[in-house]
């Protein structure tokens, strides 16, 4: 006879095992529709390399990371309490003393030194492009829909329209579109910026302001919808938006006042810096409204609409203005893409792009500026690693299957992400115990 | 002035010739949508929550059908016999597939978070991280192109109706899905378990202190819709092919046609679906083809703006 | 003389469907008075007051509301948030504060309430700002020590007790600069004592901040201690109305309500 205990323990190893199988899958070969099991048993029976130093069939490594996992795991929860107590104890003083203030923008002014330095020591030019094109930018993207995800508690799932919206505006003012520029003036990119963001936040409060006055998970699909249309209009109306070809004669940002003339596009690098500059301000702006009346009020709206309402706050406004905002980031977003590879193609703006950036949201920890930040360091740089030198057998797509992944794992494991907010932490903690009216899902709606 | 009318009565030429044809493949389409949105109706009256994934629960059944019917004939041509068997296999195979992978579905994606009770949102993030998974890793398994399927049988023309020539395809998909939703609907309205799931869609908590088994019935609920989605995705396969992707653009049709019925209630979802079918199947006459598909999202926002609650309301309980 | 009326509850009807949850209601409260409604569960006292704050819509009569003698607020047909901004607070049965926030923030909030949004300004935070900062922070203060959770601060308001959480509500909505008071059953949930302090705290609202209450509570005791008029609601419908010693006379009342009440009480 078993005991419950050896159950719910060989229920837990079969999970793991469960888990690297899939692992092993979604890592593995690819299959073809000719023969369809062939990726997945290659998946398990291909011989590998253990960091050169034997070689055996995938299924053996991957079963004896299963066993290591499991004991390491099991060995954390027979003696989590003590290590916890001794973390504690160890990193009372060290923690204390990182909550000082001084200590804490001395932390961020490091990070931003680090931020500064950080071309001279990334000097390869596949990396230093990828720091503007697949970092930068995308740290903008997703301070923009943390906002509309983060604070708010809405899910856009067509964020991707706004960055559209704002890339195409920016080919439009410089005249790189087939649809004159506005009053026949060719402008430089830096004029873009406003009009990219009035457009974006225009584009916003037109979809937002019927929709958000409905259920979440119809705003979701709303603006995926509203997503998927925008491409399809950039790829269809050829004679407005130069159609699937899109256009490539974007030109570069260029500053001239009095004696001093700059353009920037020589490489990668004064590109970098100025996104830096407007990554710090978007940091700063934000933080200030999360911690504003603004702030507070979205997360009165997030955890309790209904008495949100009793004291006077109007959750429609500000759900549309978090839409804005957060559309209005993305549009400007656009507008540095756009001068920066003088590129703009309906092939960018897919569902996936959104979804991109909401992995790099919910990976990081909803709500949380530092932690929306690290998220998009971590998921890009990892992403443009395996782009970089690719493993055996990777196609590109199969970035899609982990970026689905890590959306589920996240939900499941780590709800509030890696640097959690400390607002949505105490949110989902007390979801987890029945305290919050948030988690009512069974309930159902109460009003 | 004469110009407005010129263009309607232009409109008007075209309808003429093509009406027939184009109400008799908007009806099959129609059907396939019923089909999907009993999936999302189903889930939405236990969890009250779209179920996004389930496009790839319509996916992998009918990769499911494809595999087998590949396998089974080949390129050969089905006798009388073997078409009905043919087709019968490719029913089972694609709803026990579609079943399957709701089931786990519920398993990985939704339960834990069940059992956490985690925010709504926790919930919607997660249904998008597993549909994203799934079928891109079917695209990784199967390869990233449009398959076409075995035929079951040899389509052609039947008969006509007022000229339209009326495709064999269309009577098996309106014939299989109109006999498959007569069934759903007295198994909802009838039987223990269709009591059991009206009782958690009306009230949960009180369903629970009633002795309904919640978690049982959110797992017949998501295997219900399964396989109906699972079986919506072979009859679909076998006219436009099969590929990974091939879920995300009727799934979102089969939404919208449960929000147009009253999303929670099973035969709006089946009312809601033929509607849209056949809307969008005329609306080819005024719409350029390319944006055929902002039909659909615009009868859902316009839906959802006018009358969130659908033509038939929202209550599961309710309707049967 | 007219009566200076602050809500003016007139023939109002509320259904769900079939299901008729307010039946022809007439009321009327003074202004300054503490008014109570009473009745046995399900008689649609909550329906009342989500039909008071523009929760819900009833589908005949007139709620009007009078933030100052002469002016009047139709209710009906308002969202709730703009309700309570004319002057209409509330708290709930089953207390809902903002649980991830602090007692602070959460009383913080209400006071914020009555300015504008400014998101630009937050994003800014020019001196004028900064200023409205301190001011909702000064009248949190003050409101804090009101109520008596000085001390509790900085709590996150999900782990405060029963009776504090209580408090923390009325704070929060006295925060809004009410002219009137909503309290859905104040006492529930809590002990002896805190029940005698939430009273003393209710009528302090009163003569110190000028505020009318309206009240639901199952304690009679407590109801008839603190109101100085009442009106019994049985099934939708007003049964009576009255001071608290002609309700306990009232036989109609004791027939359909206190008849039960006063045993299990």
């Amino acid at each position: 006879m078993r005991s419950p205990v050896a159950a719910t323990q060989i229920r837990r190893f079969l999970a793991l095992l469960a888990l690297m199988a899939v692992v092993e899958l979604i890592t593995g070969p690819p299959g073809s529709a000719e023969e369809p099991t062939i990726g997945i048993t290659r998946s398990f029976s291909e011989p590998t390399s253990f960091f050169g130093l034997f070689v055996t069939p995938r299924f053996v490594l991957f079963f004896a990371f299963t066993v290591i996992i499991y004991l390491v795991a099991s060995l954390w929860r027979s003696q989590s309490t003590s290590i916890v107590a001794i973390w504690n104890t160890t990193t009372a003083q060290p923690r204390a003393f990182t909550q000082r203030r001084a200590v804490r923008l001395s932390t961020r002014g490091g990070l931003l030194v680090i931020a500064i330095v950080l071309p001279l020591i990334v000097t390869d030019p596949f990396w230093q492009s990828s720091l503007v094109e697949q970092i930068a930018v995308y740290i903008l993207l997703a301070l923009g829909l943390n906002v509309v995800t983060g604070f708010a508690g809405l899910l856009d799932l067509g964020y991707v329209a706004f960055y559209a919206i704002g890339a195409y505006a920016t080919a439009w003012v410089t005249g790189a579109l087939p649809l004159a520029p506005p009053f026949g003036i060719h402008m430089d990119p830096f004029f873009a910026i406003p009009i990219a963001i009035v457009l974006a936040m225009v584009a916003g409060v037109i979809l937002g302001a019927p929709t958000l006055r409905l259920r979440g998970d119809y705003l979701a699909i709303v603006t995926l919808g509203f997503g998927e249309i925008i491409a399809l209009f950039a790829n269809n109306l050829n004679t407005i938006t130069g159609g699937a070809t899109g256009t490539n004669e974007i030109p570069h940002f260029t500053f001239h006042v009095g004696p001093v003339n700059y353009r920037w596009g020589l490489g990668p690098v004064p590109y970098y810096y100025l996104a830096l500059g407007f990554v710090v301000i978007f940091i700063v702006a934000f933080s200030l409204l999360e911690h504003s009346r603004v702030g507070r009020a979205w997360t009165a709206i997030r955890e309790d609409e209904v008495a949100a309402e009793s004291v006077g706050i109007n959750p429609l406004k500000y759900k549309v203005m978090a839409f804005a905002i957060g559309a209005a980031s993305a549009g400007f977003a656009g507008v540095m893409t756009a001068a920066q590879t003088n590129f703009v193609s309906p092939a960018t703006f897919t569902l996936v792009f959104s979804i991109n950036i909401l992995v790099l949201v919910i990976f990081g920890g909803m709500g949380s500026i530092a932690g929306v930040i690290l998220g998009a360091v971590l998921v890009q740089t990892f992403q443009m690693f395996i782009i970089h030198t690719p493993p055996a057998g990777f196609q590109p797509q199969d970035l899609y299957i982990y970026l689905g992944a890590i959306l589920v794992a996240m939900m499941i494991f780590r709800p509030a992400g890696l640097l959690p907010s400390r607002r949505r932490r105490r949110e989902l903690t007390m979801a987890e115990v029945g305290k919050s009216t948030a988690g009512e899902i069974l309930i159902g709606e109460q009003s | 002035m004469s110009g407005i009318f010129q263009f309607l009565s232009a409109h008007f030429h075209i309808l003429h010739i093509t009406f027939w044809p184009l109400l008799v493949g908007g009806i099959a389409n129609g059907f396939i949508y019923s089909l999907i949105a009993i999936g999302y109706t189903m889930v939405y009256g236990v969890l009250r929550l779209i179920n996004f994934a389930h496009s790839e629960i319509f996916m992998a059944g009918g990769f499911a059908s494809y595999f087998l019917l590949h396998a089974l004939i080949g390129h050969s041509t089905p006798s009388t016999g073997g078409s009905i068997l043919f087709m019968a296999l490719g029913m089972l195979s694609g709803g026990l597939c579609g079943m399957l992978v709701a089931v786990i579905l519920e398993r990985v994606a939704y339960r834990p978070l069940r059992r956490r009770n985690a925010p709504k949102l926790a919930y919607l993030i997660s249904a998008i991280g597993a549909s994203y998974f799934m079928f891109n890793l079917a695209g990784k398994e199967f390869g990233r192109y449009n398959l076409s399927m075995a035929q079951p049988f040899v389509n052609h023309s039947l008969f006509t109706i007022f000229g339209a020539p009326v495709q064999m395809y269309y009577i098996v998909i309106v014939a299989i899905s109109a006999a498959m939703l007569f069934l759903l609907d007295r198994i909802v309205a009838t039987t223990k378990l269709g009591r059991g799931i009206r009782a958690v869609a009306q009230d949960a908590e009180t369903a629970s202190l009633m002795g309904v088994n919640i978690d049982q019935t959110i797992v017949v609920t998501f295997m219900l819709g399964g396989f109906f989605g699972g079986l919506a995705g072979f009859l679909f396969g076998m006219s436009s092919g099969v590929v990974y992707t091939m879920g995300f653009t009727p799934a979102l049709k089969a939404f919208t046609a449960a929000v147009l019925g009253g999303i929670g209630n099973v035969r709006g979802a089946m009312i809601g679906g033929l509607l849209l079918g056949i809307v969008e199947s005329f609306s080819i006459a005024f719409v350029n083809g390319a944006f055929i598909d902002v039909v659909a999202f615009a009868i859902l926002v316009l839906v959802l703006l006018v009358r969130p609650t659908g033509i038939l309301g929202e209550q599961l309980g309710r309707s049967a | 003389m007219s009566i200076d009326k602050i809500f003016d509850v007139d023939r109002v009807t509320l259904r769900f469907g079939g299901v008729v949850s307010l039946n022809d209601v007439t009321l009327h409260q003074q202004r300054g008075e503490i008014l109570a409604i009473i009745g046995p569960n399900g008689a649609g006292k909550t329906s009342l007051f989500n039909s008071l704050t523009g929760v819900y819509q009833p589908q005949e009569g007139s709620v009007t509301f009078c933030a100052q003698p002469g002016e009047s607020f139709d209710v009906i047909g308002k969202k709730a948030h703009r309700v309570a901004k004319a002057g209409v607070a509330r708290t709930f049965q089953a207390s809902r504060m903002f649980s991830a926030l602090t007692t602070f923030e959460n009383i913080k909030i209400g006071a914020e309430s009555h300015r504008g949004i400014g998101a630009v300004g937050a994003m800014l935070r020019g001196p004028g700002t900064r200023r409205d900062e301190r001011k909702s922070d000064g009248k949190t203060i003050e409101l804090l020590r009101f109520v008596g959770l000085e001390g509790q601060a900085n709590t996150i308001s999900s782990s405060l007790s029963y009776g504090d959480r209580r408090r923390l509500e009325i704070a929060r909505a006295l925060a809004t600069e009410p002219q009137v008071l909503l309290l859905d059953e104040p006492a529930a949930g809590t002990n002896p004592s805190e029940k005698l302090a939430l009273a003393d705290l209710i009528r302090k609202v009163r003569d110190v901040m000028g505020v009318s209450i309206l009240l639901i509570e199952h304690d009679m005791k407590l109801v008839m201690s603190l109101a100085e008029r009442l009106y019994v609601l049985n099934f939708g419908s007003v049964i009576a109305e009255g001071t608290p010693d002609e309700i306990r006379a009232n036989e109609a009342v004791i027939s359909a309500y206190l008849g039960t009440t006063a045993e299990d009480a």
